[in-house]
């Protein structure tokens, strides 16, 4: 009995739980990435304990890859070393953690999964309990194979009617943040459900699950279903059963219908600050930045490819295109999108996260400002404090790259 | 008496951190990046003992446990909000940094006031005399604050 996350982790902890209880659980996999592991390395060292599962543990390098830095090259250089002492079986450099864990196969219904970064909620479009943690609690995972919970409380949204033309999950996921805050479902788990969501691809459903941390959320939920295990068949690395709510208790739920939704930009200085695309247009926009966790995946790069086939980018910005793994570039590049893109004028990065956090690859000078697919536009997240980011779907952002302001997608048709 | 360094509400782990300075594990060069750029003279003159005062959601954002690091190694003694983003608030207990929850502090004192703030009976005395019981953790939390952090928490046997 109860919503998703209580199933799930009822299961695990083999006896009913309830929200608001703390519970001990163990978890299927514990993932840190280049910019997290660090810590975590040094807390695993002095609890002093050995590796739970180096088949269980999943090192990625996205942040800074490949490395910018002398000072990130040697934490690097210190991470592949305790990963080869530690014999961890899956170190990956081949995109965004989150993406990789899902293409992998990691990521299956049911599965209890911490991640040193807080868009490890994302795991949620399969139905899996995926949750960021700080460094320390991963390297509790990494000596132990369990950890603390306190089992979340549930705001579910409830999707009805049809997205329109040129408006997309990012937009819901935009104006779910508006509607509930970004402290609206602290501590709380978020289920998504309703038509609209079961009409959408894993893709779609890792948008919105994506931005659950964006409204405080512990994690964010998509019932499982038959696209769950068609994107699993062949892929999914352990046996999982669909697990779904029974007659579940929800602190509160958002209906949303989708048709009332337009294209959206989140407006500095964070998500739930949000205006429609259309009245922004005397915005102006140095950088435009398709990728992330969020939104750089094969649909992401169709959309952008497809409004920019054929035209330039304005002369007065720039265009930076991070694909969330290698296996989205290769398709994306097999299908022409990335020709069609450097044709248009953009830049192509390798995969990795990208300009999203400010390191490397479209860092913003004083002043500037950026429309991007990512999730948080929290002051200096891409460069220079004073800097303005401005958060929407892939189509708003290639919209603008090719005004140079804040643009409708639908007013270019 | 701790000295107040109060910000508003929403202060981000971008705004406590940004993520460029996150490259090290170093604590005293975490310390000098800690609020580098929302608030740029802190670094400088936080002094031992000193207290943030925050409004609603402190912390949101990243997971990066460098935010709670670099304001421990500051020598803040704790941070007192009227609530935090989750997983601020783990990362500080794991590490043995104080927070409090109290509602009605934020209101109270300005930047620059001297308050008393007693961790041990969570009692926090104002100059004028005025005081605020902050709200308690969980007994489970607690009992992680008590062994000094996660990890001698996980050390002496409870997981």
């Amino acid at each position: 009995m109860g919503t998703l996350s209580e199933e799930i982790l009822s299961r695990k902890v083999g006896r009913q739980v309830r929200a608001g209880e703390i519970v001990i659980v163990p978890v299927d996999y514990v993932l840190a990435h280049d910019q997290t592991a660090p810590l975590a390395i040094e807390s695993f060292r002095k609890i002093g304990r050995p590796l739970f599962d180096p088949n269980r543990t999943v090192i990625v390098f996205d942040h800074i890859i490949p490395a910018a830095t002398v000072q990130a090259a040697t934490l690097q250089k210190m991470i592949r070393e305790w990963v080869r002492e530690q014999g961890i079986t899956n170190f990956l450099q081949e995109g965004i953690c989150h993406q990789v864990m899902v293409e992998r196969g990691f990521v299956t219904p049911g599965a209890v999964i911490v991640g040193a970064d807080s868009h490890t909620c994302t795991y949620g479009a399969l139905g899996a309990f995926g949750t960021g943690m700080g460094s320390t609690d991963i390297a509790v995972a990494l000596a132990t194979g369990k950890t603390w919970l306190r089992v979340p409380e549930t705001i579910r949204f409830e999707v009805k009617g049809e997205l329109g033309h040129h408006v997309y999950a990012k937009d819901l996921a935009l104006a779910m943040v508006g509607t509930i805050g970004v402290d609206g479902a602290t501590y709380m788990a978020v289920e998504y459900g309703g038509p609209a969501v079961r009409r959408m691809s894993i893709s779609e459903r890792m948008t919105l699950a994506n931005m659950a941390v964006e409204m405080g959320g512990k994690t964010g939920l998509v019932e499982p279903d038959d696209t769950v295990d068609e994107y699993l068949r062949g892929r999914a690395r352990d046996p999982y059963e669909r697990i779904t709510p029974r007659d579940p208790v929800y602190s509160r739920v958002v209906e949303i219908d989708a048709s009332s939704i337009e294209p959206m930009v989140a407006v500095p200085p964070d998500p739930e600050h949000l205006a429609p695309a259309a009245e922004m247009r005397k915005v102006k926009i140095d950088q435009v930045f398709i990728g992330t966790c969020t939104n750089g995946r094969l649909d992401d790069i169709e959309i952008a490819a497809r409004i920019l086939k054929g035209r330039k980018i304005h002369p007065s910005t720039r265009m930076v295109v991070t694909p969330a793994s290698t296996r989205v570039a290769l398709e994306a590049m097999a299908r022409g999108y990335i020709q069609t893109l450097i044709e248009a004028g953009a830049v192509v990065t390798n995969t990795g996260c990208g300009p999203c956090i400010g390191r490397h690859q479209g860092v913003l000078a004083a002043g500037e400002r950026a429309i991007t697919t990512q999730n948080r536009n929290f002051p200096g997240r891409m460069g220079d404090p004073t800097a303005e980011i401005y958060l929407a779907s892939p189509a708003t952002a290639a919209a603008s790259a090719i005004t140079g302001y804040i643009t409708d997608p639908r007013s270019l048709d | 008496m701790s000295r107040v360094w109060k910000v508003g509400d929403n202060v981000s782990t971008d705004e406590i951190i940004p993520g460029r300075y996150n490259v090290t594990t170093d604590r005293q060069q975490l310390a000098k990046a800690a609020f580098i750029e929302y608030r740029p003279d802190y670094a400088e003159n936080v002094r031992p003992g000193d207290v943030i005062v925050a409004g609603k959601n402190f912390g949101m954002g990243s997971s990066r446990e460098h935010a709670p690091i670099a304001i421990q190694a500051s020598g803040a003694k704790a941070v007192i909000a009227r609530s935090f983003a989750r997983i601020f608030f783990r990362n500080a207990i794991n590490i043995g940094l104080p927070i409090l929850v109290c509602d009605e502090l934020h209101g109270a004192v300005e930047d620059g006031d001297e308050i008393d703030v007693d961790l041990a009976t969570g009692q926090i005395t104002l100059a004028d005399g005025r005081t605020f019981q902050v709200e308690p953790l969980p007994e489970f939390v607690l009992e992680i604050v008590r062994a000094g952090g996660i990890i001698p928490f996980v050390q002496s046997g409870r997981f």
